[in-house]
Protein backbone atom coordinates (compact mmCIF):
# COMPACT_ATOMS: atom_id res chain seq x y z
CA UNK A 1 0.00 0.00 0.00
CA UNK A 2 2.90 1.95 0.39
CA UNK A 3 5.83 3.00 -1.91
CA UNK A 4 3.89 2.31 -5.19
CA UNK A 5 5.21 5.43 -6.96
CA UNK A 6 8.73 5.88 -5.84
CA UNK A 7 10.80 5.11 -8.78
CA UNK A 8 8.14 3.54 -10.70
CA UNK A 9 9.76 5.85 -13.22
CA UNK A 10 12.39 3.45 -14.53
CA UNK A 11 11.30 -0.16 -12.65
CA UNK A 12 12.64 -2.60 -14.82
CA UNK A 13 9.82 -5.05 -16.36
CA UNK A 14 10.67 -8.43 -14.94
CA UNK A 15 7.93 -10.81 -17.05
CA UNK A 16 9.55 -14.14 -16.82
CA UNK A 17 10.20 -13.98 -13.09
CA UNK A 18 6.40 -12.34 -12.83
CA UNK A 19 5.08 -15.15 -13.89
CA UNK A 20 7.12 -17.59 -12.58
CA UNK A 21 6.40 -16.54 -9.01
CA UNK A 22 2.53 -16.11 -9.95
CA UNK A 23 2.38 -19.44 -11.81
CA UNK A 24 1.49 -21.42 -8.50
CA UNK A 25 -2.23 -19.22 -8.19
CA UNK A 26 -2.11 -18.67 -12.43
CA UNK A 27 -1.69 -22.74 -13.11
CA UNK A 28 -4.37 -23.34 -10.48
CA UNK A 29 -6.68 -20.34 -11.54
CA UNK A 30 -6.97 -21.50 -14.96
CA UNK A 31 -7.30 -25.43 -14.45
CA UNK A 32 -9.00 -25.20 -11.08
CA UNK A 33 -11.67 -22.55 -10.97
CA UNK A 34 -11.99 -20.84 -14.92
CA UNK A 35 -11.74 -24.24 -16.79
CA UNK A 36 -14.49 -26.01 -13.85
CA UNK A 37 -16.28 -22.74 -14.35
CA UNK A 38 -16.54 -22.76 -17.93
CA UNK A 39 -17.97 -26.72 -17.26
CA UNK A 40 -20.10 -25.95 -14.94
CA UNK A 41 -21.81 -23.18 -17.28
CA UNK A 42 -22.03 -25.58 -19.88
CA UNK A 43 -23.09 -28.41 -17.59
CA UNK A 44 -25.93 -26.41 -15.89
CA UNK A 45 -27.54 -26.53 -19.93
CA UNK A 46 -27.39 -30.45 -19.87
CA UNK A 47 -28.50 -33.63 -18.35
CA UNK A 48 -25.84 -35.34 -16.64
CA UNK A 49 -25.70 -38.30 -13.75
CA UNK A 50 -21.97 -38.85 -14.14
CA UNK A 51 -22.91 -42.31 -15.35
CA UNK A 52 -23.33 -41.20 -18.85
CA UNK A 53 -22.23 -38.01 -21.02
CA UNK A 54 -24.16 -34.91 -20.78
CA UNK A 55 -26.74 -34.85 -22.93
CA UNK A 56 -28.19 -30.96 -24.08
CA UNK A 57 -31.47 -30.18 -22.58
CA UNK A 58 -30.91 -26.26 -23.80
CA UNK A 59 -32.87 -23.90 -20.89
CA UNK A 60 -34.89 -26.72 -19.43
CA UNK A 61 -32.76 -26.62 -16.20
CA UNK A 62 -33.31 -22.90 -15.71
CA UNK A 63 -37.41 -23.53 -16.33
CA UNK A 64 -37.84 -26.38 -14.21
CA UNK A 65 -35.90 -24.48 -11.20
CA UNK A 66 -37.80 -20.98 -11.57
CA UNK A 67 -41.34 -22.12 -12.88
CA UNK A 68 -42.15 -25.85 -10.74
CA UNK A 69 -39.34 -26.64 -8.15
CA UNK A 70 -40.88 -25.45 -4.79
CA UNK A 71 -37.70 -26.21 -2.83
CA UNK A 72 -35.71 -23.81 -4.90
CA UNK A 73 -38.12 -21.13 -4.20
CA UNK A 74 -38.70 -22.66 -0.17
CA UNK A 75 -34.75 -22.76 0.03
CA UNK A 76 -34.15 -19.04 -1.74
CA UNK A 77 -36.82 -17.86 1.25
CA UNK A 78 -35.22 -19.54 4.04
CA UNK A 79 -31.73 -18.40 2.44
CA UNK A 80 -32.51 -14.34 2.02
CA UNK A 81 -34.44 -15.16 5.43
CA UNK A 82 -30.97 -15.97 7.07
CA UNK A 83 -29.27 -13.46 4.91
CA UNK A 84 -31.22 -10.58 5.79
CA UNK A 85 -31.21 -11.06 9.54
CA UNK A 86 -27.58 -12.91 9.74
CA UNK A 87 -25.82 -10.25 8.25
CA UNK A 88 -26.83 -7.03 9.97
CA UNK A 89 -26.94 -8.90 13.65
CA UNK A 90 -23.42 -10.03 12.62
CA UNK A 91 -22.21 -6.87 11.87
CA UNK A 92 -23.58 -5.11 14.84
CA UNK A 93 -22.30 -7.22 17.26
CA UNK A 94 -18.74 -7.97 16.20
CA UNK A 95 -18.50 -3.80 15.89
CA UNK A 96 -19.56 -4.13 19.88
CA UNK A 97 -17.43 -6.23 20.72
CA UNK A 98 -14.60 -4.64 18.71
CA UNK A 99 -15.13 -1.29 19.92
CA UNK A 100 -15.16 -2.71 23.82
CA UNK A 101 -11.65 -4.76 23.07
CA UNK A 102 -10.31 -1.64 22.21
CA UNK A 103 -10.12 -0.10 25.24
CA UNK A 104 -6.87 0.38 26.66
CA UNK A 105 -7.38 -1.94 30.31
CA UNK A 106 -5.59 -4.42 32.29
CA UNK A 107 -5.86 -7.98 31.52
CA UNK A 108 -7.24 -6.95 28.20
CA UNK A 109 -5.44 -10.12 26.22
CA UNK A 110 -7.54 -12.97 28.64
CA UNK A 111 -10.68 -11.14 27.94
CA UNK A 112 -9.94 -11.32 24.12
CA UNK A 113 -8.78 -14.76 24.46
CA UNK A 114 -12.16 -15.44 26.41
CA UNK A 115 -14.36 -13.42 23.99
CA UNK A 116 -12.53 -14.92 20.54
CA UNK A 117 -12.04 -18.17 21.87
CA UNK A 118 -16.01 -19.20 20.53
CA UNK A 119 -15.30 -18.13 17.14
CA UNK A 120 -11.89 -19.85 16.61
CA UNK A 121 -14.10 -23.15 17.01
CA UNK A 122 -17.68 -21.64 15.60
CA UNK A 123 -17.28 -22.76 12.20
CA UNK A 124 -16.81 -26.66 13.14
CA UNK A 125 -18.78 -29.56 13.37
CA UNK A 126 -18.16 -29.76 17.33
CA UNK A 127 -19.95 -27.16 17.48
CA UNK A 128 -22.91 -27.81 16.00
CA UNK A 129 -22.82 -30.95 17.61
CA UNK A 130 -23.16 -28.38 20.77
CA UNK A 131 -25.62 -26.73 19.50
CA UNK A 132 -28.31 -29.44 18.73
CA UNK A 133 -27.80 -30.69 22.35
CA UNK A 134 -28.05 -27.03 23.99
CA UNK A 135 -31.59 -25.92 22.63
CA UNK A 136 -32.62 -29.27 22.19
CA UNK A 137 -36.17 -29.88 24.20
CA UNK A 138 -34.67 -30.94 27.07
CA UNK A 139 -31.02 -28.74 26.79
CA UNK A 140 -29.36 -26.31 28.61
CA UNK A 141 -31.06 -22.98 27.32
CA UNK A 142 -34.89 -24.53 28.62
CA UNK A 143 -33.38 -25.30 32.18
CA UNK A 144 -32.34 -21.68 32.06
CA UNK A 145 -35.40 -20.40 30.83
CA UNK A 146 -37.54 -22.20 33.36
CA UNK A 147 -35.81 -20.34 35.95
CA UNK A 148 -37.33 -17.67 34.35
CA UNK A 149 -40.57 -19.07 34.86
CA UNK A 150 -40.48 -19.61 30.42
CA UNK A 151 -42.05 -22.34 29.50
CA UNK A 152 -39.72 -23.72 26.50
CA UNK A 153 -39.82 -25.31 23.48
CA UNK A 154 -37.88 -27.83 21.40
CA UNK A 155 -35.94 -24.70 19.57
CA UNK A 156 -34.88 -26.76 16.31
CA UNK A 157 -37.69 -28.81 16.48
CA UNK A 158 -40.17 -25.95 15.75
CA UNK A 159 -40.12 -24.52 12.58
CA UNK A 160 -40.78 -21.30 13.33
CA UNK A 161 -37.53 -20.91 15.56
CA UNK A 162 -34.99 -23.59 14.07
CA UNK A 163 -33.63 -20.71 11.63
CA UNK A 164 -33.26 -18.37 14.40
CA UNK A 165 -31.11 -21.23 16.58
CA UNK A 166 -28.78 -20.85 13.33
CA UNK A 167 -28.57 -17.04 13.17
CA UNK A 168 -28.18 -17.12 16.39
CA UNK A 169 -25.33 -19.39 16.27
CA UNK A 170 -23.70 -17.37 13.25
CA UNK A 171 -23.56 -14.77 15.39
CA UNK A 172 -21.99 -16.03 18.33
CA UNK A 173 -18.68 -16.66 15.38
CA UNK A 174 -18.09 -13.34 15.08
CA UNK A 175 -14.90 -13.44 15.48
CA UNK A 176 -13.13 -13.09 12.59
CA UNK A 177 -15.43 -10.02 11.69
CA UNK A 178 -14.57 -8.66 15.04
CA UNK A 179 -10.89 -8.90 14.20
CA UNK A 180 -10.92 -6.61 10.76
CA UNK A 181 -13.00 -3.96 12.75
CA UNK A 182 -10.43 -4.39 15.83
CA UNK A 183 -7.43 -3.37 12.96
CA UNK A 184 -9.47 -0.79 11.95
CA UNK A 185 -10.13 0.63 14.68
CA UNK A 186 -6.69 0.61 15.73
CA UNK A 187 -5.73 2.82 13.04
CA UNK A 188 -8.03 5.59 13.47
CA UNK A 189 -5.57 8.20 14.55
CA UNK A 190 -6.14 9.10 18.27
CA UNK A 191 -6.14 13.14 18.03
CA UNK A 192 -9.15 12.66 16.25
CA UNK A 193 -10.68 12.10 19.47
CA UNK A 194 -8.75 14.06 21.23
CA UNK A 195 -9.84 17.33 19.23
CA UNK A 196 -13.09 16.38 19.06
CA UNK A 197 -13.23 16.34 23.04
CA UNK A 198 -11.83 19.77 23.07
CA UNK A 199 -14.56 20.98 20.78
CA UNK A 200 -17.16 19.25 23.63
CA UNK A 201 -18.43 16.55 21.22
CA UNK A 202 -20.42 13.21 23.75
CA UNK A 203 -19.36 9.88 23.35
CA UNK A 204 -22.18 9.47 20.61
CA UNK A 205 -21.18 12.36 18.58
CA UNK A 206 -17.82 10.96 18.45
CA UNK A 207 -19.01 7.63 17.53
CA UNK A 208 -21.08 9.40 14.76
CA UNK A 209 -18.26 11.52 13.14
CA UNK A 210 -15.28 9.73 13.65
CA UNK A 211 -15.35 6.09 14.02
CA UNK A 212 -18.38 5.09 11.66
CA UNK A 213 -16.86 6.96 8.50
CA UNK A 214 -13.42 6.04 9.04
CA UNK A 215 -14.10 2.32 9.96
CA UNK A 216 -16.68 2.46 6.73
CA UNK A 217 -14.18 0.92 4.36
CA UNK A 218 -13.71 -1.99 6.84
CA UNK A 219 -17.50 -2.39 7.01
CA UNK A 220 -17.46 -2.29 3.44
CA UNK A 221 -15.12 -5.08 3.34
CA UNK A 222 -16.92 -7.25 6.04
CA UNK A 223 -20.37 -6.66 4.80
CA UNK A 224 -19.24 -7.69 0.97
CA UNK A 225 -17.98 -10.68 2.46
CA UNK A 226 -20.88 -11.43 5.36
CA UNK A 227 -23.37 -11.41 2.08
CA UNK A 228 -21.45 -13.50 0.70
CA UNK A 229 -20.54 -16.15 3.19
CA UNK A 230 -23.82 -15.90 4.77
CA UNK A 231 -25.40 -17.06 1.50
CA UNK A 232 -23.04 -20.37 1.13
CA UNK A 233 -23.98 -21.25 4.90
CA UNK A 234 -23.84 -25.15 4.97
CA UNK A 235 -22.06 -26.97 7.72
CA UNK A 236 -24.43 -26.05 10.06
CA UNK A 237 -27.77 -26.67 8.67
CA UNK A 238 -26.60 -29.93 7.61
CA UNK A 239 -25.64 -30.96 10.76
CA UNK A 240 -28.22 -29.49 12.78
CA UNK A 241 -31.39 -29.70 11.36
CA UNK A 242 -30.74 -31.35 8.16
CA UNK A 243 -32.73 -28.51 6.51
CA UNK A 244 -35.83 -29.83 8.65
CA UNK A 245 -38.07 -28.96 10.52
CA UNK A 246 -40.92 -29.09 7.14
CA UNK A 247 -37.63 -27.57 5.30
CA UNK A 248 -37.39 -24.12 7.54
CA UNK A 249 -33.81 -24.33 7.19
CA UNK A 250 -33.69 -25.69 4.02
CA UNK A 251 -30.74 -23.51 2.46
CA UNK A 252 -29.94 -23.09 -1.26
CA UNK A 253 -26.16 -24.59 -0.46
CA UNK A 254 -28.24 -27.78 1.36
CA UNK A 255 -30.42 -27.92 -2.15
CA UNK A 256 -27.66 -27.66 -4.07
CA UNK A 257 -25.67 -30.49 -2.38
CA UNK A 258 -28.38 -32.60 -2.13
CA UNK A 259 -29.18 -32.75 -5.95
CA UNK A 260 -25.61 -32.76 -7.09
CA UNK A 261 -24.50 -35.06 -4.51
CA UNK A 262 -27.27 -37.36 -3.47
CA UNK A 263 -29.30 -37.46 -6.38
CA UNK A 264 -26.51 -36.76 -8.96
CA UNK A 265 -28.18 -34.14 -11.04
CA UNK A 266 -24.81 -32.66 -11.81
CA UNK A 267 -26.70 -30.40 -14.88
CA UNK A 268 -29.46 -29.45 -12.59
CA UNK A 269 -27.27 -28.55 -9.48
CA UNK A 270 -24.66 -26.52 -12.13
CA UNK A 271 -27.88 -24.19 -12.93
CA UNK A 272 -28.08 -24.23 -9.49
CA UNK A 273 -25.09 -23.25 -8.83
CA UNK A 274 -25.29 -20.65 -11.53
CA UNK A 275 -28.39 -18.80 -10.17
CA UNK A 276 -26.28 -18.50 -6.59
CA UNK A 277 -23.21 -16.75 -8.85
CA UNK A 278 -25.67 -14.56 -10.27
CA UNK A 279 -27.70 -13.78 -6.81
CA UNK A 280 -24.71 -13.35 -4.92
CA UNK A 281 -23.64 -10.74 -8.16
CA UNK A 282 -26.03 -8.50 -8.05
CA UNK A 283 -25.74 -8.05 -3.93
CA UNK A 284 -21.84 -7.41 -4.66
CA UNK A 285 -22.66 -5.34 -7.52
CA UNK A 286 -25.51 -3.55 -5.41
CA UNK A 287 -22.64 -3.19 -2.73
CA UNK A 288 -20.01 -1.72 -4.89
CA UNK A 289 -22.57 0.91 -6.51
CA UNK A 290 -24.12 2.05 -2.96
CA UNK A 291 -20.79 2.39 -1.20
CA UNK A 292 -19.84 5.52 -3.26
CA UNK A 293 -22.77 7.34 -0.83
CA UNK A 294 -21.38 6.10 2.61
CA UNK A 295 -17.80 4.59 2.65
CA UNK A 296 -15.31 7.33 2.90
CA UNK A 297 -11.58 6.65 1.91
CA UNK A 298 -8.64 9.57 3.66
CA UNK A 299 -7.19 11.43 1.06
CA UNK A 300 -3.94 9.79 1.81
CA UNK A 301 -3.16 5.82 2.39
CA UNK A 302 -7.01 4.84 2.65
CA UNK A 303 -7.38 4.02 -0.82
CA UNK A 304 -4.86 1.72 -1.81
CA UNK A 305 -6.22 -1.27 -3.40
CA UNK B 1 -8.84 11.08 37.75
CA UNK B 2 -11.49 10.03 35.52
CA UNK B 3 -9.12 7.64 33.68
CA UNK B 4 -8.92 5.19 36.49
CA UNK B 5 -12.57 5.28 36.90
CA UNK B 6 -13.93 4.33 32.99
CA UNK B 7 -10.62 1.92 33.91
CA UNK B 8 -13.47 0.24 36.60
CA UNK B 9 -16.66 0.65 34.23
CA UNK B 10 -14.34 -1.17 31.54
CA UNK B 11 -14.27 -4.52 33.87
CA UNK B 12 -17.21 -4.26 34.54
CA UNK B 13 -18.73 -4.48 31.40
CA UNK B 14 -15.64 -6.77 30.32
CA UNK B 15 -16.61 -9.59 33.11
CA UNK B 16 -19.83 -10.34 32.49
CA UNK B 17 -19.57 -10.15 28.63
CA UNK B 18 -16.77 -12.32 28.43
CA UNK B 19 -18.00 -14.94 30.92
CA UNK B 20 -21.05 -14.91 28.98
CA UNK B 21 -19.60 -15.38 25.71
CA UNK B 22 -17.29 -18.50 27.22
CA UNK B 23 -20.36 -19.89 29.39
CA UNK B 24 -21.30 -22.42 26.57
CA UNK B 25 -17.87 -24.05 26.49
CA UNK B 26 -17.29 -24.20 30.03
CA UNK B 27 -20.54 -26.17 30.09
CA UNK B 28 -19.55 -28.29 27.00
CA UNK B 29 -16.50 -29.46 29.23
CA UNK B 30 -18.98 -30.82 32.26
CA UNK B 31 -21.42 -31.88 29.60
CA UNK B 32 -18.71 -34.27 28.17
CA UNK B 33 -18.51 -35.80 31.49
CA UNK B 34 -22.10 -36.30 32.22
CA UNK B 35 -23.98 -39.71 31.96
CA UNK B 36 -26.94 -39.55 29.46
CA UNK B 37 -29.68 -38.94 32.01
CA UNK B 38 -27.53 -35.90 33.85
CA UNK B 39 -26.77 -34.21 30.31
CA UNK B 40 -30.55 -32.45 30.32
CA UNK B 41 -29.75 -30.87 33.93
CA UNK B 42 -28.48 -27.37 33.99
CA UNK B 43 -25.91 -27.98 36.28
CA UNK B 44 -22.40 -27.18 35.15
CA UNK B 45 -20.62 -30.49 36.38
CA UNK B 46 -21.72 -33.89 37.26
CA UNK B 47 -22.55 -35.83 40.30
CA UNK B 48 -20.79 -38.51 38.96
CA UNK B 49 -18.01 -38.24 35.88
CA UNK B 50 -17.89 -40.12 32.95
CA UNK B 51 -14.72 -41.17 32.25
CA UNK B 52 -16.05 -43.40 30.01
CA UNK B 53 -17.28 -40.76 27.45
CA UNK B 54 -13.75 -40.11 26.67
CA UNK B 55 -12.71 -43.67 26.48
CA UNK B 56 -15.50 -45.03 24.88
CA UNK B 57 -16.43 -42.31 22.47
CA UNK B 58 -12.36 -42.50 21.24
CA UNK B 59 -12.93 -46.30 20.24
CA UNK B 60 -16.38 -45.60 19.43
CA UNK B 61 -15.83 -46.68 15.54
CA UNK B 62 -15.06 -50.59 15.95
CA UNK B 63 -12.31 -50.33 12.91
CA UNK B 64 -10.58 -47.73 13.91
CA UNK B 65 -10.18 -45.15 16.75
CA UNK B 66 -10.05 -41.49 17.07
CA UNK B 67 -6.21 -41.71 16.80
CA UNK B 68 -6.57 -42.77 13.03
CA UNK B 69 -8.77 -40.03 12.65
CA UNK B 70 -6.59 -37.40 14.41
CA UNK B 71 -3.54 -38.66 12.36
CA UNK B 72 -5.19 -38.78 9.46
CA UNK B 73 -6.24 -34.89 9.40
CA UNK B 74 -3.03 -34.08 10.74
CA UNK B 75 -1.25 -35.51 7.93
CA UNK B 76 -3.77 -33.47 5.98
CA UNK B 77 -3.05 -30.41 7.68
CA UNK B 78 0.47 -30.42 7.23
CA UNK B 79 0.47 -30.60 3.28
CA UNK B 80 -2.32 -27.84 3.12
CA UNK B 81 -0.13 -25.44 5.60
CA UNK B 82 3.23 -26.11 3.31
CA UNK B 83 1.41 -25.70 0.43
CA UNK B 84 -0.57 -22.26 1.77
CA UNK B 85 2.17 -21.24 2.93
CA UNK B 86 4.74 -21.77 0.28
CA UNK B 87 2.32 -20.42 -2.40
CA UNK B 88 1.19 -17.51 -0.68
CA UNK B 89 4.91 -16.16 -0.18
CA UNK B 90 5.85 -16.91 -3.98
CA UNK B 91 2.21 -15.02 -5.63
CA UNK B 92 2.52 -12.64 -3.34
CA UNK B 93 5.61 -11.45 -3.94
CA UNK B 94 5.00 -11.64 -7.59
CA UNK B 95 2.20 -9.44 -7.41
CA UNK B 96 3.28 -7.16 -4.28
CA UNK B 97 6.83 -6.80 -5.95
CA UNK B 98 7.50 -7.64 -9.83
CA UNK B 99 6.50 -5.92 -12.60
CA UNK B 100 5.48 -8.00 -15.37
CA UNK B 101 2.42 -7.49 -17.96
CA UNK B 102 -1.29 -7.55 -17.22
CA UNK B 103 -0.10 -8.11 -13.91
CA UNK B 104 -2.83 -5.55 -13.06
CA UNK B 105 -5.39 -7.67 -14.89
CA UNK B 106 -4.32 -10.93 -13.20
CA UNK B 107 -4.20 -8.83 -9.55
CA UNK B 108 -8.14 -7.66 -10.16
CA UNK B 109 -8.97 -11.48 -11.91
CA UNK B 110 -7.67 -12.74 -8.48
CA UNK B 111 -9.70 -10.30 -5.93
CA UNK B 112 -12.93 -11.36 -8.38
CA UNK B 113 -11.95 -14.88 -7.22
CA UNK B 114 -12.21 -14.36 -3.34
CA UNK B 115 -15.76 -13.49 -3.87
CA UNK B 116 -16.68 -16.63 -6.15
CA UNK B 117 -18.85 -18.87 -4.32
CA UNK B 118 -17.66 -22.46 -4.18
CA UNK B 119 -20.59 -23.88 -5.35
CA UNK B 120 -19.59 -22.83 -9.13
CA UNK B 121 -16.61 -24.54 -9.50
CA UNK B 122 -17.47 -27.69 -7.28
CA UNK B 123 -19.51 -30.28 -9.60
CA UNK B 124 -16.91 -29.94 -12.47
CA UNK B 125 -14.36 -30.07 -9.66
CA UNK B 126 -15.70 -33.28 -8.51
CA UNK B 127 -16.25 -34.72 -11.93
CA UNK B 128 -12.69 -33.97 -12.29
CA UNK B 129 -11.43 -36.05 -9.85
CA UNK B 130 -13.85 -38.28 -10.12
CA UNK B 131 -12.54 -39.47 -14.00
CA UNK B 132 -8.89 -39.15 -12.86
CA UNK B 133 -9.78 -41.89 -9.91
CA UNK B 134 -8.89 -39.16 -7.25
CA UNK B 135 -11.96 -39.40 -4.89
CA UNK B 136 -11.71 -41.29 -1.63
CA UNK B 137 -8.06 -39.52 -1.59
CA UNK B 138 -6.89 -36.57 -0.16
CA UNK B 139 -5.58 -35.07 -3.16
CA UNK B 140 -8.48 -33.10 -3.80
CA UNK B 141 -8.34 -31.35 -0.71
CA UNK B 142 -4.70 -30.59 -0.65
CA UNK B 143 -3.83 -30.50 -3.97
CA UNK B 144 -5.61 -26.53 -4.18
CA UNK B 145 -3.49 -25.12 -1.31
CA UNK B 146 -0.50 -25.99 -3.80
CA UNK B 147 -2.07 -23.82 -6.51
CA UNK B 148 -3.35 -21.15 -4.93
CA UNK B 149 -6.38 -21.63 -3.31
CA UNK B 150 -5.91 -18.96 -0.78
CA UNK B 151 -6.47 -16.30 -2.82
CA UNK B 152 -7.27 -14.48 0.57
CA UNK B 153 -4.06 -15.41 1.96
CA UNK B 154 -2.19 -14.23 -1.01
CA UNK B 155 -3.88 -10.86 -0.78
CA UNK B 156 -3.14 -10.98 3.10
CA UNK B 157 0.69 -11.13 1.99
CA UNK B 158 0.63 -8.64 -1.08
CA UNK B 159 -0.39 -5.90 1.26
CA UNK B 160 1.83 -6.95 3.61
CA UNK B 161 4.40 -7.01 1.06
CA UNK B 162 3.63 -3.30 0.06
CA UNK B 163 4.26 -1.57 3.21
CA UNK B 164 8.19 -3.15 3.33
CA UNK B 165 10.31 0.09 2.15
CA UNK B 166 10.97 -0.48 -1.56
CA UNK B 167 14.63 1.01 -0.49
CA UNK B 168 15.55 -2.46 0.70
CA UNK B 169 15.11 -4.22 -2.61
CA UNK B 170 16.81 -1.78 -4.01
CA UNK B 171 20.01 -1.39 -2.38
CA UNK B 172 20.26 -5.44 -2.62
CA UNK B 173 19.85 -4.74 -6.11
CA UNK B 174 22.60 -1.96 -6.42
CA UNK B 175 24.82 -5.09 -4.43
CA UNK B 176 24.34 -7.23 -7.68
CA UNK B 177 20.95 -9.43 -6.30
CA UNK B 178 18.80 -10.58 -8.62
CA UNK B 179 14.68 -10.96 -8.08
CA UNK B 180 15.09 -14.46 -6.89
CA UNK B 181 17.79 -13.21 -4.63
CA UNK B 182 15.97 -10.46 -3.38
CA UNK B 183 13.13 -12.78 -2.49
CA UNK B 184 15.01 -15.24 -0.51
CA UNK B 185 17.40 -12.95 0.84
CA UNK B 186 14.92 -9.85 1.56
CA UNK B 187 11.49 -9.99 1.45
CA UNK B 188 11.24 -13.80 2.37
CA UNK B 189 12.61 -13.27 5.81
CA UNK B 190 10.96 -10.21 6.07
CA UNK B 191 7.05 -11.45 5.85
CA UNK B 192 7.81 -14.43 8.29
CA UNK B 193 4.83 -12.77 10.52
CA UNK B 194 2.45 -12.82 7.71
CA UNK B 195 3.18 -15.88 6.79
CA UNK B 196 2.23 -17.07 10.46
CA UNK B 197 -0.47 -15.82 10.09
CA UNK B 198 -0.80 -17.46 6.32
CA UNK B 199 -0.02 -20.63 8.41
CA UNK B 200 -2.24 -20.43 11.12
CA UNK B 201 -5.71 -19.59 9.18
CA UNK B 202 -5.00 -22.47 6.73
CA UNK B 203 -4.52 -24.99 9.52
CA UNK B 204 -8.07 -23.48 11.26
CA UNK B 205 -10.01 -23.54 8.23
CA UNK B 206 -8.64 -26.78 6.53
CA UNK B 207 -9.67 -28.25 9.64
CA UNK B 208 -13.17 -27.00 9.80
CA UNK B 209 -13.81 -27.49 5.77
CA UNK B 210 -16.38 -30.02 6.75
CA UNK B 211 -17.46 -29.91 3.09
CA UNK B 212 -15.07 -30.77 0.75
CA UNK B 213 -13.93 -33.74 3.89
CA UNK B 214 -17.64 -34.98 3.33
CA UNK B 215 -17.83 -34.80 -0.32
CA UNK B 216 -14.32 -36.45 -1.01
CA UNK B 217 -13.83 -38.98 1.77
CA UNK B 218 -15.92 -41.98 1.97
CA UNK B 219 -13.54 -45.27 3.03
CA UNK B 220 -13.82 -45.14 6.92
CA UNK B 221 -10.15 -45.55 7.02
CA UNK B 222 -9.25 -42.05 5.54
CA UNK B 223 -11.94 -39.76 7.75
CA UNK B 224 -10.98 -37.00 9.24
CA UNK B 225 -12.29 -35.68 12.61
CA UNK B 226 -15.03 -33.89 11.24
CA UNK B 227 -16.37 -37.19 9.73
CA UNK B 228 -15.69 -39.33 12.43
CA UNK B 229 -17.66 -36.67 14.38
CA UNK B 230 -20.41 -37.34 11.88
CA UNK B 231 -20.45 -41.13 12.59
CA UNK B 232 -22.30 -40.60 16.27
CA UNK B 233 -24.58 -38.08 14.43
CA UNK B 234 -25.81 -40.20 12.45
CA UNK B 235 -26.89 -42.93 14.57
CA UNK B 236 -30.60 -43.22 15.65
CA UNK B 237 -29.66 -42.51 19.31
CA UNK B 238 -26.91 -40.13 19.42
CA UNK B 239 -24.75 -41.11 22.28
CA UNK B 240 -24.55 -37.61 23.59
CA UNK B 241 -21.96 -37.84 26.49
CA UNK B 242 -19.37 -39.76 23.94
CA UNK B 243 -20.35 -37.56 20.94
CA UNK B 244 -19.50 -34.27 23.28
CA UNK B 245 -16.21 -35.42 24.39
CA UNK B 246 -15.14 -36.26 20.57
CA UNK B 247 -16.18 -32.64 19.75
CA UNK B 248 -14.48 -31.31 22.77
CA UNK B 249 -11.13 -32.95 21.76
CA UNK B 250 -11.37 -32.11 18.54
CA UNK B 251 -11.46 -28.61 19.22
CA UNK B 252 -7.69 -29.21 21.17
CA UNK B 253 -5.45 -28.85 17.82
CA UNK B 254 -6.92 -25.41 16.88
CA UNK B 255 -7.16 -23.47 20.54
CA UNK B 256 -3.37 -25.16 20.75
CA UNK B 257 -2.13 -23.15 17.98
CA UNK B 258 -4.74 -20.57 19.35
CA UNK B 259 -2.89 -20.06 22.49
CA UNK B 260 1.08 -20.35 21.21
CA UNK B 261 -0.06 -18.11 18.23
CA UNK B 262 -2.27 -15.43 19.88
CA UNK B 263 -0.05 -12.55 19.12
CA UNK B 264 -0.55 -13.35 15.44
CA UNK B 265 -3.56 -12.97 15.19
CA UNK B 266 -4.82 -9.48 15.86
CA UNK B 267 -1.30 -8.27 15.10
CA UNK B 268 -0.57 -10.07 12.06
CA UNK B 269 -4.26 -9.20 10.80
CA UNK B 270 -3.69 -5.37 11.72
CA UNK B 271 -0.21 -5.03 10.28
CA UNK B 272 -1.49 -6.49 7.14
CA UNK B 273 -3.35 -3.65 6.59
CA UNK B 274 -6.65 -4.86 5.38
CA UNK B 275 -8.54 -1.55 5.21
CA UNK B 276 -10.61 -1.23 2.58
Amino acid sequence: MFGRKSGSGKRFQHNTAGYLFISPWLIGFLLLTLWPILQSLYLSFTEYSLLDSPVWVGTDNYSTITTSDRLFVKSLVVTFTFVLFAVPIKLLFSLLVAMLLNKNVKGMSIYRTLIYFPSLIGGSIAVAALWRNMFGLEGYINHILSWFGIQGIGWIANPDTALGTLILLNAWQFGSTMVIFLAGLKQIPKDLYESASVDGAGAFRKFYNITLPMLSPVMFFNLVLGIINAFQMFTSAFVITSGGPANSTYMYVLFLYEKAFRQYQMGYASALAWILLLIIGVFTLINFTVSKYWVHYEAEGGKSR
Amino acid sequence: MTEKQSSWKNHLLLIPFSLLMIYPVIWWIGASLKSQTELSLPTLWPDKFMWENYTNGWTYSSQYTFAKFFGNTLVMEFWNVLGGVLTAALVGYGFGRLNFRFRNFWFSVLLMTLMLPSQVTIVPQYILYTKLGLTDSYIPLILPHFFGGGAFFIFLVVQFIRGIPRELDEAAQIDGASVYGIFFRIIGPLIKPALYTVGIFTFLWSWDDFFAQLLYLSSVEKFTVGLGLRMFIDQFEVQWGQLLAMSLLSVVPSAVIFFLAQKHFVEGIATTGIKG
